[in-house]
């Protein structure tokens, strides 16, 4: 395997993911940008987001300053092993850095010092899986601080909210979750949910289900029933673009779930920024890119 | 509307919420490290009277010995809270720029101090960093790293919105309590 290529095809992926947002996005941005009202502010927030994401794609620049924690989910066919891998992601990261594709935006918790490269513990983020395939898939996500601090996890039952253990319980938290973002997260926002799981598990499956395409349908229909409602119910708040006040507050809802104890019932939320970066790439056994997945 | 520096407290206090505003002067850049490091009694490496403070961590890289912005979007202001508000009155800063909103305390020092909250729009990184044209200096990038620095930032026609304003008004306020009754008829 030519480790020099997956480096520079990794690089690649990097970069198009901090300056391009995939086109399922930027359709539900353009829809939410029809449905503001005219001479809003509402509406000119999302003027400037969308002249933002053409701006970035012509100067193939971060999208966002805050290019974000850098998730990577990939599967390994036998061809490649995970150190192999790992190192040459992280030979793109600091690359990345170096050209400002990415931010200096890993910071060492308990000195406070940025390590500039993004590399250091749990920098980048990596969630490696085997598969018995003959291609290597890289999918990534940059999620920046904003939308991160404004992802929360409720804990069923829940008084103040009327939450019972049930769908209508998760409903009342994804409404509660959405009006304590107002426009923090960087709305419109999406969610991300995962009904179950411990805290760990409900989070990071969470963010992982945010890889599905906003135009899909989820296979579970009292899902894709409870994600339409909390779409439309979302938006009906009245948040707006950037908590400017406005229709379109959420660009969509995507949930998951995983077996609970049954002890705990939670609902894990993590919101995304209008600004969703995330791509993916399969390569083929000499490492050629051969598809973009979004 | 136009808004060039100098930012004094008269032209800000004729600021009202709702208000969109470009901005064309010299402003400087604070975040986390920088607020807690004032508000600590850290002695300012600018001059902050009739300023204007941009909550933003940017990209900015060195080309042919000159800074360029590469991406320069605004931050969550509202970690800023316990300090905003005192440091406005401490050193007469007119504004801040930022994303998401301030509470209370910050509202009440804009009222008393003649100072207002600019709204940029989150993310749109590329859009504002066109509208710096110049990169003066930099302070304190050896202390807290590059995004955390005071960078001085010339801007031209920087785009914003007031949602916060010398007056007592808060746009955030008003859209958090609207929101609140739509919500309450949802649950």
């Amino acid at each position: 395997m030519d480790a020099r290529l997956l480096q520079q095809n990794l690089l690649e992926l990097i970069r198009r993911t901090s300056a391009e947002l995939p086109a399922d996005v930027i359709g539900a941005i353009d829809k939410g940008w029809r449905k503001e009202a005219k001479d809003s502010n509402g509406k000119y927030a999302m003027g400037v987001i969308r002249d933002n994401i053409r701006l970035a794609r012509e100067k193939s620049q971060p999208l966002c300053q805050d290019t974000g924690t850098i998730i990577c989910y990939a599967d390994l066919p036998d061809w490649c092993d995970e150190w192999t891998f790992v190192k040459a992601y992280e030979k793109a990261v600091v690359q990345a850095t170096k050209v400002g594709y990415l931010r200096q935006n890993s910071v060492d918790s308990l000195t406070g010092k940025n390590s500039g490269t993004n590399l250091g513990p749990g920098s980048p983020s990596f969630h490696l899986h085997r598969t018995r395939g003959k291609s290597l898939t890289a999918r990534m996500m940059l999620k920046g601080g904003g939308c991160e601090n404004t992802s929360c996890q409720y804990s069923l039952p829940d008084t103040r909210l009327g939450a019972g253990r049930d769908l209508e319980g998760v409903r009342r938290c994804l409404l509660d979750a959405v009006h304590q973002a107002q426009g923090k997260g960087c709305g419109p926002g999406i969610l991300g949910v995962c009904i179950g799981g411990d805290r760990g598990t409900g989070y990071v499956a969470a963010k992982e289900t945010l890889f599905r395409k906003l135009d899909d349908r989820n296979d579970d229909p009292e899902l894709a029933r409870l994600e339409a409602r909390v779409l439309k119910e979302g938006n009906s708040l009245g948040i707006g673009p950037m908590g400017f006040g406005g229709s379109t507050t959420l660009l969509g809802v995507k949930v998951t779930h995983r077996n609970r104890l049954p002890a705990s019932f939670f609902v894990s939320i993590a919101y995304m920024c209008w600004a969703f970066r995330r791509n993916g790439i399969v390569l083929s056994e000499g490492g050629k890119i051969t598809r973009w997945l979004y | 509307m136009l808004l060039e520096a100098p930012f004094t407290e008269e032209k800000i206090r004729a600021l009202k919420v709702g208000d969109r505003v470009e901005i064309t002067g010299l402003i400087f850049t604070g975040r986390d490290a920088v607020h807690k490091y004032l508000h600590d009694g850290g002695k300012p490496p600018v001059e902050l009277e009739d300023s204007i403070i941009y909550h933003c961590g940017p990209v900015v890289v060195k080309e042919n010995g000159k800074w360029v912005v590469k991406a320069a979007g605004p931050t969550t202001s509202i970690r800023e809270e316990p300090y905003q508000g005192p440091l406005m009155e401490q050193y007469r800063i007119r504004g801040v720029i930022g994303k998401g909103g301030m509470g209370p305390k910050t509202l009440e020092y804009c009222r008393k101090v003649g100072a207002v909250y600019f709204h940029a729009i989150g993310g749109a990184a590329q859009v504002l960093a066109e509208r710096v044209v110049d990169v003066p200096g930099v302070h304190l990038a050896e202390k807290f790293g590059s995004p955390e620095a005071i960078w001085e930032f010339q801007v031209e026609r920087f785009p914003v919105v007031v949602t916060m304003d010398s007056h007592g008004n808060s746009l955030h306020a008003q859209i958090q309590a609207e929101s609140q009754e739509r919500l309450g008829g949802l649950l």
